[in-house]
C-alpha cells in the first residue's frame, strides 16, 4: 500500500490550516491526525467515499464540532477552544452552502438570504432585503421567488437559495457540503457555474467536500482525497488523472476493484 | 480431555455466580451513571438557556411569535378545560356533600380547587400536550436538517434565537392563561350550581369571594409560571438533542411531553408543600 500525504503547498499565504487534527466518536476514528490547507483565494475540493470523515472535517473547521486534538488555523489564528465572543468573529468569515440546503421553513426566501445580514451583521431591514433580492437574482431566480416560502420551491430552486445565502453576506472563506447530492445533471452543473462565479467573483477562499467527480472537476483549484481520517493525495485539479496514487484512481473512475474496500452487511 | 478440564468448561457454561453478581451491579452502576450524566446535561442546558434570556442581543419578533403560539393559541384548549373541570366538580362536590347535609361549600370547595390545584396542573398538563411537543419536534427537525447548524453558520446563537424566546413565552403565559383559566372554571361552576342545582347566584357568589383569599390564587400562578418553564425547557432540551431522522424527532417529542408532566406533578407537589405546609 503506497499512500502519499502532500499536504504543503508552495503557493502563497494558507487561508486555512489543519496540523494533525483528530476525532472520534467512541471507537470509530473518524479522522486520524489529519492535516490539510487552503490557499488563500483558491478552491479545495475534498473527495472521498461516504464514512470516510469529509462531513466532520467540515464541521471542525467550521466551529460545529471540537476536535479531539490538533490545531485549526483561520488567518493564522488558531480557533479550537476560543471564546464565544471570538469564535463569532470567525463565523463572520463564514458561509456556508449545506447539503439540504438547511433553509429556515418558517421565514420567506428573502428572510433566509438576508438572515446573516440581519442578525449577525445587524443591517437594517430594508437595505438587506434589496440584496437578497440581488443575491436571488444573481442565482438566475426571478424576484418574485423572494417572497415564497422554501417549502413552495424545488429542490434545484432551494439549493440555489442555499448558495445566495452562503454569499448573501460576501464570506471570506465559503463551504459547501456536496453542493449537488440530490440534483439531475443539468442542475447540477448550472449549480457548479454559479458557485465558481459566486466564489471567483468574491475572490473568497473555497473548501467544498463531494463525491461527484464532475463537480470536484468544475469547482476546485485543489483536489485532497480523505480516506480513512487522512489526506492521502493533495495535488492541483489538474494532476487529478495522474494522481499516481492508486485510490485516487480508483476512487475517480468509480471501480468496485482496487485498494478501497467496502464491507456490505 | 481429562475430567477436570470437562467440569471446568461446565462451570464456565453455567456461569460463575460471583460473575452474575458483578455483571448485575455493571448494569446497576451503569443505569446510575447515565442518570446523573442525564441530570447534569439538562442542568447545563437549562443554567445555558436561563442565562441567554437575560443577554442581549434580543428578538422581540420570535418572542412575538411565542407569547401568540404559546399564549393565544393555548387559550381554547386551557379554557375549555377550565370550563368543564368547574362543572364537573360543581355537580361531584354537591353529590358528597349532600349526603352530609353541606351543599354551601359548593362554592368554596370549587373556587379553592380550581385556584389552587386544578386550573394550574390541567393548564400545565394541556400546554405540555400541545406546546411542548410542538416545540420538540421544531427544535428536532431543526436539527436534524442542519437549520441549527446554519443559524451557528450565520453568526447567531441558537440558545438566544430559539430557546430564549420560548422560555420566556412559556413562563409569562401560563399564569395569564392560569388567571384567565381560574375564572371560567369558577364560571364553570357557577353555571351548573345556578342552572341545575338551584343555588341563588348571589349566594354563591358570595360565598365564593369570602372563601378565596390571595395566597389560593398567587400559588396557583407560581406553580403556573413553574410549569411553563418546566414545559419550555423540557421541549427545547429534547429537541435540540434529538437524535437523527423521523424516530429520533418523535423520540424527542414523547420524551418532552412524558418528561415534563412527569415533572409538573412533582413540582406541584413541592410547591403546595411550600404554600400550605
Amino acid at each position: 500500500m503506497s499512500k502519499k500525504s502532500d499536504t504543503k503547498s508552495d503557493e502563497g499565504e494558507q487561508k486555512i490550516i489543519l496540523k494533525q487534527v483528530s476525532k472520534s466518536f467512541g471507537d470509530n476514528h473518524v479522522l486520524n491526525s489529519l492535516d490539510l490547507s487552503v490557499p488563500a483565494g483558491k478552491s479545495l475540493v475534498v473527495i472521498g467515499g461516504s464514512g470516510t470523515g469529509k462531513s466532520v472535517l467540515l464541521k471542525c473547521v467550521l466551529g460545529l464540532m471540537t476536535p479531539d486534538s490538533g490545531s485549526i488555523l483561520i488567518d493564522g489564528k488558531e480557533s479550537i477552544g476560543v471564546d464565544p465572543k471570538a469564535r463569532t468573529e470567525f463565523m463572520k468569515k463564514f458561509g456556508m452552502l449545506f447539503q439540504g440546503g438547511a433553509l429556515f421553513d418558517s421565514l420567506k426566501i428573502w428572510e433566509n438570504v438576508a438572515f446573516g445580514l440581519i442578525h449577525g451583521q445587524g443591517m437594517d431591514k430594508n437595505q438587506a432585503r434589496e440584496i437578497a433580492v440581488e443575491k436571488i437574482s444573481a442565482v438566475g431566480l426571478r424576484p418574485e421567488v423572494a417572497d415564497l416560502y422554501p417549502a413552495e420551491v424545488s429542490g434545484g430552486m432551494q439549493k440555489r437559495v442555499g448558495l445566495a445565502r452562503a454569499v448573501a453576506s460576501k464570506p471570506e472563506i465559503t463551504f459547501f457540503d456536496e453542493p449537488t447530492t440530490g440534483l439531475d445533471p443539468i442542475m447540477a452543473d448550472v449549480i457548479n457555474d454559479l458557485i465558481v462565479e459566486q466564489v471567483k467573483g468574491l475572490g473568497a477562499t473555497a473548501l467544498s467536500i463531494t463525491h461527484d467527480m464532475a463537480s470536484a472537476r468544475k469547482i476546485a483549484d485543489h483536489v485532497a482525497m480523505i480516506y480513512e481520517g487522512k489526506i492521502i493525495w493533495k495535488g492541483e485539479v489538474g494532476d487529478l488523472d495522474h494522481s499516481g496514487n492508486e485510490y485516487v484512481d480508483q476512487f475517480i473512475h468509480g471501480r468496485a476493484d482496487g485498494p478501497i474496500t467496502r464491507r456490505v452487511a | 480431555m481429562t475430567s477436570e478440564a470437562t467440569q471446568k468448561i461446565e462451570e464456565d457454561k453455567q456461569g460463575n455466580p460471583l460473575d452474575l453478581v458483578l455483571d448485575f451491579c455493571a448494569v446497576i452502576g451503569a443505569g446510575i451513571l447515565n442518570f446523573f450524566a442525564a441530570v447534569g446535561r439538562l442542568a447545563d442546558f437549562t443554567f445555558r438557556s436561563v442565562s441567554h434570556c437575560f443577554r442581549a442581543p434580543f428578538y422581540p419578533s420570535q418572542l412575538m411569535r411565542q407569547l401568540i403560539d404559546i399564549g393565544y393559541y393555548s387559550l381554547p384548549v386551557v379554557g375549555m378545560t377550565a370550563l368543564f373541570t368547574g362543572m364537573v366538580l360543581a355537580l361531584q362536590s354537591y353529590t358528597g356533600f349532600s349526603r352530609f347535609n353541606a351543599e354551601g361549600a359548593v362554592a368554596g370547595v370549587v373556587v379553592l380547587s380550581i385556584t389552587r390545584e386544578l386550573s394550574p396542573v390541567l393548564a400545565g398538563l394541556m400546554v405540555a400536550g400541545r406546546v411542548g411537543a410542538s416545540i420538540a419536534a421544531e427544535i428536532g427537525t431543526m436539527r436534524v436538517t442542519e437549520q441549527i447548524d446554519a443559524l451557528r453558520t450565520l453568526s447567531v446563537n441558537p440558545f438566544k434565537y430559539l430557546i430564549a424566546p420560548r422560555v420566556i413565552a412559556a413562563t409569562v403565559t401560563l399564569p395569564i392563561l392560569v388567571l384567565i383559566g381560574d375564572v371560567i372554571g369558577v364560571y364553570g361552576g357557577y353555571i351548573v350550581s345556578i342552572y341545575s342545582l338551584g343555588f341563588s347566584p348571589a349566594g354563591y357568589l358570595t360565598q365564593t369571594w369570602d372563601t378565596v383569599t390571595n395566597v389560593d390564587i398567587m400559588s396557583g400562578l407560581w406553580k403556573a409560571g413553574s410549569f411553563g418553564f418546566i414545559v419550555s425547557i423540557m421541549g427545547c432540551y429534547h429537541g435540540f438533542n434529538s437524535a437523527r431522522g423521523a424516530q429520533g424527532v418523535g423520540a424527542a417529542t414523547t420524551n418532552a411531553v412524558v418528561s415534563s408532566s412527569i415533572l409538573i406533578l412533582i413540582f406541584n407537589y413541592l410547591i403546595t408543600q411550600i404554600f400550605f405546609s
